[in-house]
């Protein structure tokens, strides 16, 4: 599988909350030392659910 | 590409001063998508809010913004609406500041059915100030003025704005993202007071005093108690037991305010 788009994270405002982390329904992302990182990006499907619940403007979703 | 929140963001104001987790930045996300959907300009629209958490939130967006004293919100917006009826006015705070210390501004702009929109960020608590019980905290939980308990009944915001006079009363969640932004749209649009409570997670001092281990269990339960109004009507009493209803919750045409205001000028200086 292919991703559907590109995930952008601002490392500097992450403030490891793990929001996105928990609600990515293809669990994309995953915590790295209380900084959220792309684990998986093929498996990405564009939802953009962690981009629209990031309270922090850490995640940018670039649709491919 | 991905949405351009930075253009409605003051420059150099990111990241914010919320605690991990919180969700007042998911709602100001909301908050700006919503003034694009709705096409609103930077001068014509004024944002305005009290003191405290959420209140915060016009330091943060560029446009004309105004943090006033604790509670008063609505009563600089009444004036800013009343100078320049032109304008869109949105008041943004929490439920200490607008229900509990502003709770008789917040009524009496709901009676006076001014063209303004509310959003009301619910997290249960007076976070900024150290965790005391807001009117809103559900009884029998714990904050750091009730550590035995909150003895009192919590207000119902939604009803309260609609029992005062609201013409525009919807609900939320700070975990139902993308309805945040078409509900905060739908009250910008509509001509009388709009009033969006959203409720929302403060796991800093909130969440550690009521078993709530981490923000993802404060959102899953926020996931968990909401339930559309659609759904609600063909659900039984026991089913809707611990629940609260979102979406759209009342909706009505009536006159407004300023053109009320201005008929009687009109009246008064033809006479």
């Amino acid at each position: 599988m292919s991703a559907k788009a590109e995930i952008e994270i601002i490392e500097a405002y992450c403030k490891g909350c793990s929001i996105c982390v928990e609600f990515c329904p293809t669990k994309v992302l995953e915590m790295d030392a209380f900084v959220v990182k792309v684990a998986n990006a093929d498996a990405c499907i564009a939802c953009n659910q962690c981009e629209l619940r990031c309270p922090d403007f850490a995640i940018k979703v670039h649709k491919l | 590409m991905a949405y351009d929140y930075e253009k409605s963001i003051r420059p150099g104001k990111l990241p914010h001063i919320w605690c991990p987790g919180c969700g007042h930045g998911i709602v100001m996300k909301g908050l700006i998508r919503a003034m694009d959907a709705c096409g609103l300009e930077k001068k014509n629209t004024a944002i305005v809010s009290g003191i405290g958490c959420a209140s915060r939130m016009p330091g943060y967006l560029d446009f004309n913004t105004l943090h006033t004293a604790h509670g008063r919100a609505a009563a600089f917006a009444t004036g800013i609406k009343m100078a320049k009826p032109e304008m869109t006015v949105i008041c943004c705070g929490g439920d200490g500041d607008g229900a509990a210390i502003g709770g008789n501004h917040f009524i009496h702009a709901c009676r006076r059915n001014i063209d303004m929109t509310y959003v009301l960020m619910n997290n249960y608590i007076y976070g900024m100030t150290g965790g005391q019980f807001s009117s809103s905290t559900p009884t029998g939980h714990l904050a750091s003025t009730t550590p035995y308990g909150n003895p009192d009944p919590c207000f119902d915001l939604a009803k309260l704005a609609i029992g005062a006079g609201a013409t525009f009363v919807a609900r939320t969640t700070a975990f139902h993202a993308n309805q945040i932004d078409k509900l905060i749209a739908e009250g910008i649009k509509h001509k009388g007071m709009a009033i969006i409570e959203v409720l929302d997670d403060c796991p800093t001092t909130y969440g550690r005093r009521n078993k709530f281990r981490s923000v993802v269990d404060m959102m899953k339960r926020l996931k968990e108690i909401a339930v559309p109004v659609t759904a609600a009507a063909k659900m039984t009493p026991e089913q809707l037991e611990g629940k609260t209803l979102t979406g759209v919750l009342h909706k009505e045409d009536r006159p407004e305010y300023c053109e009320n205001y201005a008929k009687i000028i009109a009246r008064v200086q033809g006479a």
